[in-house]
C-alpha cells in the first residue's frame, strides 16, 4: 500500500512536519516495494486554503493512508471523502513512523481541529 | 456628517469615544463595524431590533455537467475547490466570491448560490439608531458585512453618523473609513499606543481624510502620544484623563454621558470641536 | 520545543505587557509576536542588533498595461470587489483588489497581469543564544494568516535549543488568531474585567476549544471592576478553566513600559502578581 507523510526535508530521516498544509514535501512511500518518492507541496506558499490544496496533492498520489501529527477540518473532509485513512503520526522521523505504522502501532487520528482558514481579509 | 472612530489596536477607547459621541447628539446613527467583536450594542442595549442576514455568493456544482477538467481548481487562488472521487467539492469558507470558477468552466457546470456569513442588527436606543454587524464565528472576512452596513447611508449635512471601526489597519478598517468625512484616532499615552497610533495615522494620510487625535487614559506623567502629535503637527481634539469612575462605567457597558452631566459636557465639547473641523475642511475643500 | 500562546480576544488587555514579563521570567530563548497588524513586543525587548528583514508576499495583485488596454470595460464589469475604476484610463485600487485573477482571465487584450505584491515585512532578531521573530503587515493588506504562519516558521528556523517558545498572539477571533493557535501546546488568556472583555473572552475560548488546546486564564487590572472579575471567575469555574492569577491595575506598569522595561524589571504590584501567574501557568504546562 501507499502512504503519505508530510516532511520538511527529502530524506527518510526527516522529522514529520507538524503543519500538514504547509509542509515542504510529502513523502509517498510504497510499503510493498519499499520505495519512496518526494512530492513538492505546491500548497506551501498559498495565501489561503493550503490544507485543501495539499490534500488534493495527496489524493492525486492515490495513497491509501496519511500519517500526520494534526490536520485541519477541511483537509480531513477531503481525505475522508477520498477514502484515505488518517493516522496520528508520532513526533519522530519519517522512517520511524513508517516502521511504527508497519507494526500497527499508530492509531487513527481522532481529533481534527477546526478549519484553519488562512484566508485573506483580516 | 460621517465620522469614523479608529485606533491602531483594540482597548484604546475607540468604543468609549464612539458610543458617547453618538449619545450627545440630538439625533444620530451609530454603526459598529468592529464585526469580529462588536461591543457597542452592549452599551446601547437597543430596542425594536430588526435583523437582516448578510450573504455572499458561492459556487454550486451541477455534477451532471461537470466533466472533471479541473480548470476551476487551477484558477481558484483561494484553494476553495477540490476534485475528489470524480466529484468537484466547494469549500465554502475559503471562497472569496470572485466568480472566477464560474467564468472558466467550459461546461457551464457552476451556478452561484447565497451563503450567510453574518448578520446586521438595527435597533433604537433613543435618540440613537444602532446598527451592528456580526461576523459568524469561523468566518474569515467581514468586509461584505461592512460594505452592507455602510451602504445607503443618508448624508445630509446635519445628520450625524458615527462609525466604530475595527481595530488595526487592515482592509476591513479601510472599508470602514472610505466613506467618512472625518476620522478620530483614539490613542493611549504609552509607547505601545504611539506605535499603534502611527499605523492608523499612515492610513488616514493615505486616504487623505481630515483627522484629529483623542488621547485616552491620560496620566500626569510623561505622555509619548502627546509628544508624537506635537512632532507630527497633529491636531489633538481632546485629552481624556485616566478616571476610575469613567473606567468603571465603561467596563459595565454604561454610556457615561447618560450617567453624569460632567461627561456629557466633555463629549458635547468634543463633538462641537469635530463638527467645526468638518465644516472647516468642507470650506477649505470648496475653495480648492 | 513547547509553545505557549498568549491571547486576549479584545485588544488592549495587557497581552504584550504580560508576554514581555513572561519572556523575562522564563529567560525565554525563543519568542515571537504574532500580532502582525500592530506588533508591539519589539518595543520592550533588549535587542541591540538590527533584525534580518525580508519582504512578505501575499496574494498577487492585478496591474493594467495602458498600452495594451482597449477600454472594453470587461474587467470592470466582472470585478466583484469594485477594485477597477474608469476615468481617463482604467485603474486598479490595490487596496480593494483581492488578487482573484478574474480580470486577467477576462481581458481579451492580455493587458492585465497578476504581479506579486509586498504585503508586509518579516523581521528576525537572533544570536547564538536566542531568537525573536516578528512581522509587520502592510497597511490595508489582508493575508495576515499566512504571515502569522511565516512568523512562527521563522522562529523555528533558528536553532537555539529552546525548550519553550512564548508567542504573543493577535487580538480578535479571526484568521490570524486561528493561524497563531495552530501547533501550540497551551494558551494563556489575558482577560479584562469589562462586559466587552467577557463577551470577547467567551468567543476566543470557543475558538481555542475547537482546537482542543489546553487553556488557562488570568485577569488583568482585576480591581478596576470587581463585580465583573467575579463573573469571570465564575465563568472559569463553570467551564473548568484554571484561573492562574489576577493582576491589579498599576500606574507603575505604564511607567515601566514607557521606559522600555517589563513590569518585572521594577518593583511593583503588577510585577509581583505576574510572577505568580507565571509560576502557575508553568505548573499547568508541565
Amino acid at each position: 500500500m501507499k502512504i503519505a507523510i508530510p516532511v520538511e526535508n527529502k530524506t527518510l530521516e526527516a522529522n514529520v512536519s507538524t503543519v500538514f498544509g504547509r509542509a515542504n514535501y510529502f513523502l509517498i512511500y510504497d510499503t510493498e516495494r519499499e520505495e519512496s518518492v518526494f512530492v513538492d507541496n505546491l500548497a506551501q506558499s498559498s495565501a489561503g486554503g493550503a490544507g485543501i490544496k495539499a490534500a488534493q496533492t495527496v489524493v492525486d498520489q492515490k495513497v491509501n493512508a496519511l500519517l500526520t501529527p494534526r490536520l485541519g477540518e477541511n483537509a480531513a473532509d477531503i481525505l475522508e471523502a477520498a477514502g484515505i485513512k488518517i493516522y496520528q503520526a508520532i513526533n519522530a522521523s519519517a522512517r520511524k513512523n513508517i516502521d511504527a505504522f508497519g507494526d500497527g502501532k499508530l492509531s487513527l487520528l481522532d481529533e481534527v481541529h477546526a478549519g484553519f482558514h488562512e484566508h485573506g481579509d483580516n | 456628517m460621517k465620522i469614523a472612530v479608529l485606533s491602531g489596536k483594540g482597548g484604546a477607547g475607540k468604543t468609549l469615544v464612539a458610543v458617547n459621541l453618538a449619545s450627545v447628539a440630538k439625533k444620530s446613527t451609530y454603526i459598529d463595524c468592529d464585526i469580529e467583536e462588536p461591543n457597542g450594542h452592549l452599551f446601547f442595549k437597543p430596542q425594536a431590533v430588526r435583523e437582516e442576514e448578510v450573504a455572499v455568493l458561492i459556487p454550486q456544482v451541477n455534477h451532471d455537467l461537470c466533466d472533471g477538467c479541473r480548470r476551476c481548481i487551477d484558477f481558484c487562488r483561494y484553494n476553495a475547490l477540490a476534485y475528489i472521487k470524480e466529484r468537484l467539492i466547494v469549500l465554502a469558507e475559503l471562497c472569496h466570491s470572485c466568480g472566477g470558477c464560474n467564468l472558466v468552466c467550459p461546461q457551464n457546470a457552476l451556478a452561484e448560490i447565497e451563503r450567510p456569513i453574518g448578520k446586521i442588527q438595527t435597533g433604537i436606543s433613543d435618540p440613537v439608531t444602532v446598527k451592528t454587524g456580526f461576523l459568524n464565528i469561523g468566518e474569515a472576512s467581514g468586509v461584505p458585512i461592512i460594505k452592507q452596513l455602510l451602504a445607503g447611508l443618508e448624508t445630509t449635512a446635519d445628520s450625524l453618523t458615527i462609525i466604530d471601526s475595527p481595530p488595526g489597519s487592515a482592509c476591513n478598517v479601510m472599508e470602514s473609513v472610505k466613506e467618512a468625512d472625518y476620522c478620530i484616532l483614539v490613542a493611549e499615552p504609552t509607547i505601545f499606543g504611539v506605535h499603534n497610533l502611527n499605523l492608523v495615522y499612515e492610513l488616514v494620510k493615505l486616504f487623505n481624510k481630515p483627522f484629529g487625535v483623542v488621547i485616552n487614559k491620560c496620566l500626569e506623567t510623561e505622555n509619548p502620544a502627546e509628544k508624537f502629535c506635537v512632532e507630527n503637527n497633529i491636531n489633538i481634539l481632546a485629552r481624556i484623563p485616566f478616571d476610575r469612575e469613567l473606567g468603571l462605567l465603561n467596563s459595565n457597558a454604561e454610556i457615561a454621558v447618560r450617567k453624569k452631566e460632567e461627561y456629557r459636557e466633555k463629549f458635547s465639547a468634543l463633538l462641537n470641536t469635530v463638527a467645526k473641523e468638518v465644516r472647516h475642511e468642507a470650506a477649505a475643500y470648496s475653495q480648492r | 520545543m513547547k509553545q505557549l500562546l498568549i491571547l486576549s480576544g479584545k485588544g488592549g488587555t495587557g497581552k504584550t505587557t504580560i508576554a514581555s514579563a513572561f519572556i523575562k521570567l522564563a529567560t525565554a530563548k525563543a519568542y515571537a509576536d504574532c500580532d502582525v497588524d500592530a506588533p508591539n513586543l519589539h518595543l520592550v525587548n533588549e535587542w541591540k542588533t538590527e533584525p534580518k528583514k525580508r519582504d512578505y508576499y501575499g496574494l498577487p495583485r492585478a496591474e493594467i498595461n495602458d498600452e495594451l488596454c482597449t477600454g472594453c470595460d470587461l474587467c470592470r464589469q466582472n470585478c466583484r470587489f469594485d477594485a477597477i475604476s474608469k476615468a481617463e484610463k482604467y485603474m486598479i485600487d490595490p487596496f480593494s483588489c483581492e488578487g482573484c485573477g478574474v480580470c486577467e482571465y477576462i481581458c481579451p487584450a492580455q493587458a492585465i497581469k497578476m504581479v506579486p505584491s509586498v504585503d508586509g515585512e518579516l523581521m528576525l532578531y537572533s544570536d547564538v543564544e536566542k531568537a525573536f521573530s516578528t512581522a509587520q503587515l502592510k497597511m490595508g493588506s489582508g493575508t495576515s494568516g499566512l504571515l502569522v504562519t511565516e512568523v512562527k516558521k521563522q522562529l523555528k528556523s533558528v536553532n537555539v535549543g529552546a525548550q519553550l517558545a512564548i508567542i504573543d498572539g493577535s487580538p480578535g477571533i479571526g484568521c490570524p488568531v486561528i493561524a497563531s493557535l495552530n501547533g501550540v501546546d497551551m494558551v494563556l488568556i489575558v482577560a479584562e474585567p469589562s462586559l466587552s472583555g467577557i463577551s470577547d473572552m467567551e468567543r476566543i475560548i470557543k475558538t481555542a476549544a475547537k482546537f482542543g488546546t489546553k487553556t488557562v486564564v488570568c485577569i488583568n487590572k482585576y480591581d478596576t471592576n470587581l463585580e465583573i472579575t467575579e463573573q469571570i471567575e465564575e465563568f472559569c469555574r463553570r467551564h473548568d478553566l484554571p484561573l492562574v492569577g489576577m493582576i491589579p491595575f498599576d500606574f507603575e506598569a505604564v511607567k515601566a513600559i514607557n521606559n522600555g522595561q517589563t513590569i518585572v524589571d521594577i518593583d511593583c504590584a503588577s510585577g509581583t502578581a505576574v510572577k505568580e501567574v507565571y509560576q502557575r501557568t508553568m505548573e499547568s504546562f508541565a
